[in-house]
């Protein structure tokens, strides 16, 4: 989950002047005017009622619930097949992940736009609007294919593939792969396209055609970055593999799905645990392996 | 994959640690691949062949009549709505533990040197709020949100609010993590220059980290409400309000036009927050 921020940095004062405090200040107002109708609207929308939740009642209702939940359940039967459900969702994510990667290495290529149609490496071709017009099609297909893949969350993905290939854990691995592979074609463009244009001229002064450029001046720049973003959406793959099991693509989220249909909660706990130590054990290894390749 | 001059591996180190990550990358991708079950081809067979061209054709034209359309607005507003809600509480959960949770802020470096020489207790106390802070964090955001959403649909009954708990309290995890990680990259001359002059914790506080740590802040809550406007529409899965629910309806009714109308309507919904927080981060 460490998505590191972009750090703003202020190289720019901001203006003194009276007119654009006051403008700023109306833009100011309109803005916490429009937040604050928005806060009530969704309030009411989203039907909160945090009275009820700190009613006795419901109170009271999580308490028991909570009570049901101990002991957890540490059967051998309980605990193997917690075990083959938490290997299970260690495959997905890992096969997911990697399918992604291939799907956005695939697709990332024709949706970055210093590769495929302007910038350095097309300064000099000569200007026929039509050559242009024919890279444009991949780039905007390509970015268009990616957004998509984005768009669709991995549980929908996970009903559709479930019902072309039927259920299991491999309807999850296309679920993972497909989606991730979206997210992961979009980061990968970004850092893509503002790789440094120095050793890309360099190379370009030397002789070298696109494909030397892009094997010798911009894939050993950005693939450290490819590495650190694509462990980063492991760790988050390996909690979504955790639940893609509700729609019946396999893992540690059909178990749950089930101990949670037949009320059994002391199961449900167990799963839960398995659920925390593998999260756990693979932040752990994502940033050590992290710090090994970057 | 990376520069010779600046890695800090001992080169023993270095010569072993490529075979042995090869060797267990390999163990795990055969594992994995055998145990996920992988079938290329699958799609080729009639089966999936079948399903895949029932599936795409059915697709096609979207059901877009108004009596769909009108059915649809209710939950996806209901999804902005959850997702908008969802942020607000998991803000107000981690920025309090976030900040408990800062190593910097609580117990170590040389702001804190100071008081602590020589108060064992006071030094026990931080570090036990330090230490419950990371546990509490760690334990909201390890348990997905469709977990939580189960609980809380037990805990308060279905509908839009049980989701907005299990975003809160699941996001509140993620936030308050990286919130405490942007704090430990502030700065610290400034606060020791607040020190310095007598400053005390609260002023420090205000005046030295927060205003440092606040464009990441926003910016990286903001990129977290785009995620969750996704987290509440499948949350309807377990009866949690939001789209997800109709999209289950409609796929096991084989409906497939229905489906594509709600999968643009999600489109429709990720790119109007996208634009909209893209526009709120551009003005700060």
């Amino acid at each position: 989950m460490s998505r590191t921020p972009d750090v703003k940095t202020y190289d720019t004062m901001p203006s003194a002047g009276r007119r654009t405090l006051n403008s700023s200040r109306a833009k100011n107002f309109f803005l916490f005017g429009a937040a604050a109708v928005f806060l009530v609207w969704s309030y009411h929308g989203a039907e909160i009622d945090l009275s009820q939740l700190f009613s006795r009642d419901s109170f009271d209702q999580i308490v028991v619930y909570v009570k049901k939940l101990f002991p957890p359940d540490f059967s051998t039967v309980v605990v193997q097949e917690a075990l083959k459900g938490t290997i299970e969702t260690f495959a997905i994510s890992l096969m997911g992940t990697l399918l992604a990667v291939v799907i956005a290495f695939t697709i990332v290529f024709f949706a970055s736009r210093n590769l495929i149609y302007s910038g350095l490496l097309y300064e000099m071709e000569p200007k026929q609007g039509w050559k242009r017009l024919l890279r444009m099609v991949p780039y905007l297909t390509a970015k268009s294919l990616l957004n998509v893949l984005r768009t669709i969350p991995e549980m929908v993905w996970a009903l559709i593939f479930v019902f072309l290939v039927g259920l299991g854990p491999f309807p999850g691995v296309l679920a993972l792969g497909v989606h991730t592979g979206g997210v992961l074609g979009k980061l990968f463009g970004e850092v893509l396209e503002d790789v440094d244009s120095q050793p890309i001229e360099a190379l370009q002064a030397t002789g070298a055609n696109r494909l030397q450029i892009l094997f010798y001046g911009i894939l050993p720049q950005v693939l450290p970055q490819f590495v650190s973003y694509t462990l980063y959406r492991w760790e988050v793959n390996i909690r979504v593999a955790a639940v893609l099991g509700l729609v019946g693509a396999g893992g540690l989220g059909q178990r749950i799905h089930i101990a949670i249909s037949l009320f059994l909660e002391k199961q449900l706990l167990t799963l839960i645990i398995a659920i925390y130590i593998l999260v756990t054990i693979v932040d752990y290894l994502s940033a050590y392996l992290r710090r090994k390749m970057v | 994959m990376k520069a010779s001059g600046q890695s800090l591996i001992r080169p023993s180190d270095r010569s072993f640690f490529p075979y042995l990550f090869a060797a267990l990358f390999a163990l795990a991708f055969f594992d994995s691949w055998r145990r996920a079950g992988i079938d290329l081809s699958a799609f080729f067979q009639p089966r999936g062949r079948d399903s895949l061209v029932k599936f795409v054709t059915g697709m096609f034209p979207p059901d877009l009549s108004w009596n769909f359309l009108s059915q649809m607005l209710r939950p996806a507003l209901e999804t902005v709505q959850i997702s908008f809600w969802g942020t607000l509480i998991a803000v107000l959960i981690g920025f309090p533990l976030g900040i408990l949770g800062t190593h910097t802020l609580m117990v170590g470096g040389i702001l804190n040197e100071a008081e602590l020489q020589g108060a064992p207790v006071r030094r026990a106390l931080r570090y036990g709020a330090y230490f419950t802070a990371r546990a509490v964090l760690s334990l909201f955001r390890c348990i997905p949100e469709f977990v939580w959403a189960f609980m809380f649909v037990r805990a308060v009954g279905l509908g839009p609010f049980p989701g907005v708990l299990a975003i809160g309290v699941a996001y509140g995890g993620m936030l308050g993590k990286v919130y405490s990680e942007i704090f430990e990259a502030v700065n610290h001359r400034p606060l020791e220059a607040l020190q310095a002059v007598g400053a005390n914790k609260l002023q420090t506080f205000f005046y030295g980290w927060f205003p440092q740590a606040l464009p990441n802040f926003v910016s990286y809550t903001l990129y977290r409400w785009e995620c969750a406007v996704r987290a509440s529409a499948i949350l309807g899965l377990v009866g949690a309000g939001g789209l997800e629910q109709q999209i289950e309806i409609s796929m096991r009714m084989f409906n497939f036009n229905e489906v594509l109308t709600i999968l643009i309507i999600l489109f429709v919904m990720v790119a109007a927050v996208d634009y909209l927080s893209a526009k709120v981060r551009a003005m700060l």
